[in-house]
Parts: structure tokens; C-alpha cells; sequence
């Protein structure tokens, strides 16, 4: 078989930030020796974390971290993807809002004034939005923050030529293959790995504790089952709605799940 | 006793060190119990006298707690949450590799495993009669896998006699314990002043020789029958037959499904702890530089998504089906494929789900008592 070696003409990246702690573009360069390999094979355009700053030009594959919560990131948001090929959301916060996400619902002028010295100073958007929420997005790593590996298998994908392995199984499954003895079953940790997405190769059970849902919702994750398995290993129902309401609070699945939980515990 | 044609031989409790010694000696490295998150898992064994005593664990559905045997034994515990499989169906391997080579060729490898010699110390009944079903799935004449049929080679069984089942343990009604009848090298069943030991290979057969044991007494032999007989007893747990493929297979629409379906969280820990699951993705792991690919395989859960997908559609998109399929597949089509039941009672899926489905329970609602017992 023979096939032809990857197009010399190397595909432009670039490496957006919007509202975010820059922890995945982090990710990125905490990837060492393979993220110099891998710029040899794309043309790093815009990283300002990295160094390369051309935010307006046109790219093939676009990376967004950080959730849309300014005036200024929805106008940011809409330039960006009519520039950009493919556009990639990355980390919690591009996917679900992030841990931004937790004033949705509750922002208000008095809460702002009661912590910030200066509230004139901030110009926050009522709510903190996903990417996706504004703009198409082609692909979706989730994560706080995302991991390098996934990374870099999806750009590896692209190079290819093909379509990413968008994995939704539960992180419970990469317990099991890493042999790790189930926390929820000996210590009655609640432990969110049920309902939450892989990615992450169950880091949280390795060190014997438990996942706090930071690759958001799995594929038929059934939130209200693991609710009523976290009350009778006694947790309260505020103490339920927490561990759904953190990193990916405004994920559908998760602010549903809590939502259903207050709407019960008030019954 | 354990059905071997061999004379039993005896092990005096303090003699237990001098099996271990011999193993590793003839190169093997020995695994034995450890506690891991507070469970009891097979690791390797340092040292000759490093398999620790009085280890028991308390087990309920969605519940194992590590307790003390007062009797300070070292085989007191039933079981962890897995069993051999792990030893033989890497949870994640490479099969082969390419690579492009100067001409711009792909050339294809196969990844042969780096198998090292093991022997697994206090391997159960239940584990036992899943190896064989294992076995009968990559084994099978015609389609024997080699990944898994180097790491098999490699395994010295050192099987023990369960003489304090675990509550989730049902193996008397699958007819696979608690007392080991085949398909080990060696046998041990614990007495309190030491072991009574059969081989069952010709492996084993020279491991037990080279120790020069007594023989095991009448009175010794005796006890460990009654030792069985009393575990067998002591189960509470119980299929309603061997044979459940028809009266599953007659109730795929009934209500109990969605019932099931609402607790259960499809999140594959019953399938990964079960010692008879054998499903597996294949997933392509490219190199960063594009000049080379490695096709790895890793274990499965018909609870995936991924599992059930086709082109173009999902044949399980709910939990329901997803929960079906592998009740069904377990205890009813299983039975088409491998002439048996796919289930060898040890429990594990009882007690590792998070939520504590029973598996024991769900057949007991969905079949009502309209099953005869065979
Ligand atoms: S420890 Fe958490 S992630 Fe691991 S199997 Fe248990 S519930 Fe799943
Ligand atoms: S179905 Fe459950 S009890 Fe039966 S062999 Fe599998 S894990 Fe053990
Ligand atoms: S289909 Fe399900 S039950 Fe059957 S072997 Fe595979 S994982 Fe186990
Ligand atoms: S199922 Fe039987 S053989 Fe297996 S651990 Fe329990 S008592 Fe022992
Ligand atoms: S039965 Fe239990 S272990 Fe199996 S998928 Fe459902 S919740 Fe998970």
C-alpha cells in the first residue's frame, strides 16, 4: 500500500483565550517536546501564551478556550469563527460556561457592588455562556483543564484527515481499565464518574478520591439515579445539587439534574 | 477432594512461605492479595513470607468494606474486584503497528505482548470457571488470539477453597464453587493448622513434589469436604435455574427493563468487573509525527455508546437496551454461544455496582417464579 506523505502545506493554527484561566492553553504547553513536533507540522499563528500574536488573520483550525462572558467576547466570538475553518472549543469553560457560570441566575448589581471596591470596573455579561452558544463549533474537548493527550490526538486527527474520537462514555470505564477499586463502592464517596464524561483516565479515583465532574456530562449520563444513590450514602440535598453544580454547573444535564433536586427537596 | 486424581498433600501453615519461595524461584512473579482502595486486589509479592493474614471484606450490593478475620486466617476474604482477567485480557494492549518506511511503504508488525511468568495466589472457584469460559472465547479453535494466549501460557493458578463466601457470592447455584475443581495448577483449602493441597497440572504436580509434603490425613480431607459443604450452605444468593435462556428471552418487553433501567447509571462497572466479560474497541493511536500508528485494543462495556453503534444508527441508545443486552447476553444467548451460562455467581457485579443492582434480584423480578429449576 502506498500512500502519500501529509501535504507539505501546513494548516494555520490558531490559539484563542476568551474568558478562562488559560489552564488548557497551559495543557497545551505543558506538552513539552511533542508540541515542538507538532509545530512543525502546523503553522502556529496565533498563541499569545505561547508567543505568535496575529489574532485576526484567517486559520484553518481555530482552538477557543474560555467562556463567552463580556460584551466584547460576543463580537470577539463571531470575528473568530468567519476567520477560522474549524473552530474547536476547549475546556469547561468554552464547552459549558465553566465554573463563570455558577453567577448565572444570581448576577445582579447588588452582588456586585457588596464584592468588588470598584463595581464600575466590571463588565460582565449577566450570564457566562459556552462557545457554542454564539457560534457553530465543530468539536467540543471538554475538561478543567483539557488534557494534553486529547489534544493532541485531535490534532493528529485533523493532520489525518479524520474525523476525531469524540469519546462520551463515562469515566468509570477508564477506572476499570486502570484497575482502580471502585471509592464509591468502599469508602460510599459520592463520586461523580457515573454520569461523567472520559478524558481524563480517571485521574481523581487514582488518588483514591472522588471525580468532581470536570469533563462535564457523559452520554446518557442519569444524573437522578446517581442523586438517589448520593442521598442514601447521606449526603443532603444541598450537598447533591453541589456536586452537580461546580466546574459545569450550566451544562443542560447537570443544571437540570440540580434543578430537580431543589424542586424535590422543596416539595 | 478437589476432584484431583493426585493424593492431597498437607502444608503446614507455617510452610505456606516455602510454596511462594518455590514459585519464585522457578521465575514466576508471584501476585498475591493487597489492599488498594480498600480493597483486596492482586499485586506482586515481594518476598516469600509477604502474603498477609486475617484480610476479610464485608460485601453488600454497591458495598465492600475491608474487615479482620478473627481467626487470623490468610484466605478468609472471597474475593476482589477482579479476578484473573486482567492477567490475561489486558484491559489495554497493542495489537500491531505501522509505519511508513523510506519509500513511503506502510509496513505492518505485529505487537507481540511482553508476557512475564505469573502465578496468582488464591485464585477462587468462581475465577476459575470464568478462565474457562475466557479460554472458550479466545481460545476457540480457529481464532486463538495470541495476545491473550501468551499471557494465558504464562499463568501459574494457585486456586484456594472458599471457606467464607462473600454474601454477594452465589456460585453453589451456578454449580463453579466454592471449592475448586478444575482448571488450576494447584489447590490449597485453608484448615487451621495448615493446608490441604492437590495439583492439578503437571505443572503443579513438580511445584508440590519439590516441596515434599505428608500426606494429607483422612481427618484433613474430610474437614475441608465439610468446609465446602458448610460454604455452599452459607450462600444467600441464588439464580432460579442454569438454564434462564428461554424465560429471558420470552420477557424481552417486560416492564422490569425500564424499571432497571431508571436506576442503573450504564456505567460499565458491572461488565469490567464480571471475570466472563469479554468486549473489547479497537482505537488507532498515530504517531505525532504521522510516520507511524499503533492499533491498540481496549475493553469494552455493552453499556458504551460506542458498542452498540452501526452505520449510521445506534442499535442501544437507552439504558434499557443497554441494560438488556447484557442480562440477556450473560444468562440467555450465552448459552447459544459457549453451551452454558455466561455467569459463574461470584457476585462482583452486585457488589462493584455503584447503585447495588443485584443481578440475582433483577432475574428473580423479571422471571417471577414461573422458572423451572434445573
Ligand atoms: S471510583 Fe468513581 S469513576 Fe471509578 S468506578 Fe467508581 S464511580 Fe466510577
Ligand atoms: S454476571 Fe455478575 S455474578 Fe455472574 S460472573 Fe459476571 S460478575 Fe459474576
Ligand atoms: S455484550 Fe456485554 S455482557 Fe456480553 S460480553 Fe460484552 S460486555 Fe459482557
Ligand atoms: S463466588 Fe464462590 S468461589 Fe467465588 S469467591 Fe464467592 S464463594 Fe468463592
Ligand atoms: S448495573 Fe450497575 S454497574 Fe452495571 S452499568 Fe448499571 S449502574 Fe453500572
Amino acid at each position: 500500500m502506498n500512500t502519500p506523505k501529509a501535504d507539505p502545506i501546513k494548516p494555520r493554527v490558531a490559539v484563542h483565550k476568551f474568558s478562562s484561566c488559560d489552564g488548557c492553553q497551559l495543557a497545551f504547553l505543558n506538552l513539552g517536546e511533542d508540541l515542538l513536533t507538532l509545530a512543525g507540522r502546523v503553522e502556529l499563528v496565533h498563541f499569545a501564551e505561547a508567543g505568535p500574536l496575529d489574532p485576526d488573520t484567517d486559520v484553518d483550525v481555530a482552538f477557543v478556550e474560555g467562556s463567552v462572558s463580556t460584551a466584547e467576547d460576543l463580537e470577539r466570538i463571531q470575528h473568530i469563527r468567519q476567520h477560522s475553518g474549524l473552530l474547536i472549543a476547549i475546556g469547561a469553560c468554552a464547552t459549558s460556561g465553566g465554573i463563570q457560570g455558577l453567577r448565572n441566575g444570581v448576577f445582579g448589581e447588588n452582588w456586585v457592588t457588596q464584592i468588588y471596591s470598584h463595581p464600575e470596573a466590571i463588565a460582565s455579561l449577566e450570564r457566562s455562556t459556552p462557545i457554542s452558544s454564539h457560534v457553530k463549533v465543530d468539536f467540543e474537548l471538554w475538561g478543567c483543564p483539557v488534557s494534553g493527550p486529547q489534544m493532541l490526538a485531535v490534532v493528529n486527527s485533523l493532520l489525518l484527515g479524520v474525523t476525531p474520537r469524540d469519546n462520551a462514555d463515562k469515566v468509570c470505564t477508564e477506572c476499570k481499565r486502570r484497575g482502580y477499586p471502585c471509592i464509591m463502592v468502599t469508602r460510599g464517596i459520592a463520586c461523580m464518574g457515573p454520569v461523567t464524561r472520559a478524558g481524563c483516565g480517571a485521574l481523581c479515583p487514582s488518588l483514591g478520591r472522588d471525580c468532581y465532574g470536570c469533563y462535564g456530562p457523559a452520554e446518557n449520563a442519569n444524573t437522578g439515579a446517581l442523586a438517589v444513590q448520593f442521598r442514601s450514602q447521606g449526603l443532603s440535598p444541598e450537598a447533591v445539587v453541589q456536586r452537580f453544580q461546580s466546574i459545569n454547573s450550566q451544562a443542560p444535564v447537570f443544571l437540570a439534574a440540580a434543578d430537580r433536586i431543589r424542586i424535590k427537596s422543596h416539595d | 477432594m478437589f476432584s484431583s486424581p493426585e493424593p492431597a498433600g498437607f502444608l503446614p501453615l507455617d510452610q505456606l512461605h516455602a510454596l511462594v519461595a518455590r514459585l519464585m524461584q522457578l521465575g514466576y512473579q508471584c501476585l498475591g492479595p493487597a489492599v488498594e482502595n480498600d480493597a483486596i486486589v492482586m499485586r506482586e509479592l515481594d518476598a516469600p513470607d509477604g502474603l498477609p493474614r486475617g484480610l476479610q471484606a464485608e460485601q453488600a450490593p454497591g458495598r465492600y468494606r475491608l474487615t479482620t478475620d478473627p481467626q487470623h486466617r490468610y484466605f478468609a476474604w472471597a474475593n476482589g474486584p477482579q479476578a484473573i482477567k486482567p492477567q490475561a485480557f489486558a484491559p489495554q494492549e497493542s495489537l500491531w503497528r505501522v509505519e511508513r518506511d523510506a519509500a513511503g511503504m506502510l509496513q505492518f508488525e505485529a505487537v507481540v505482548p511482553n508476557a512475564p511468568a505469573q502465578a496468582i495466589i488464591g485464585v477462587r472457584a468462581c475465577d476459575l470457571a470464568a478462565l474457562a469460559l475466557q479460554d472458550a472465547h479466545f481460545l476457540r479453535e480457529g481464532r486463538r488470539d495470541p495476545h491473550y494466549a501468551k499471557r494465558r501460557e504464562q499463568l501459574f493458578l494457585v486456586a484456594v477453597q472458599c471457606a467464607e463466601p462473600g454474601a454477594t457470592c452465589f456460585c453453589a447455584s451456578t454449580g463453579d464453587g466454592p471449592t475448586p475443581t478444575a482448571g488450576y495448577d494447584l489447590a490449597l483449602a485453608e484448615l487451621p493448622d495448615g493446608f490441604v493441597a492437590v495439583s492439578g497440572s503437571a505443572k503443579g504436580a513438580a511445584v508440590l513434589s519439590a516441596l515434599n509434603l505428608s500426606a494429607a490425613n483422612a481427618q484433613q480431607v474430610d474437614a475441608v469436604r465439610q468446609q465446602g459443604q458448610a460454604a455452599a450452605a452459607a450462600q444467600t444468593r441464588s439464580l432460579p435455574g442454569r438454564t434462564l435462556r428461554d424465560a429471558l428471552m420470552s420477557r424481552l418487553e417486560h416492564p422490569r427493563w425500564d424499571e432497571v433501567a431508571s436506576r442503573c447509571l450504564a456505567c460499565g462497572n458491572c461488565t469490567a468487573v464480571c471475570p466472563t466479560c469479554f468486549c473489547h474497541a479497537e482505537i488507532d493511536g498515530p504517531a505525532l509525527d504521522g510516520e507511524a500508528s499503533r492499533h491498540e485494543r481496549i475493553w469494552d462495556s455493552c453499556f458504551g455508546e460506542s458498542h452498540g453503534h452501526l452505520h449510521g444508527f445506534n442499535v442501544r441508545p437507552d439504558i434499557r437496551s443497554r441494560y438488556r443486552q447484557w442480562l440477556t447476553h450473560k444468562l440467555a444467548t450465552w448459552h447459544d454461544q459457549f453451551g452454558r451460562s455466561g455467569c459463574v455467581g461470584c457476585g462482583r457485579c452486585i457488589a462493584w455496582c455503584p447503585v447495588g443492582i443485584d443481578l440475582t434480584e433483577e432475574v428473580a423480578a423479571l422471571t417471577g417464579s414461573g422458572v423451572s429449576h434445573e
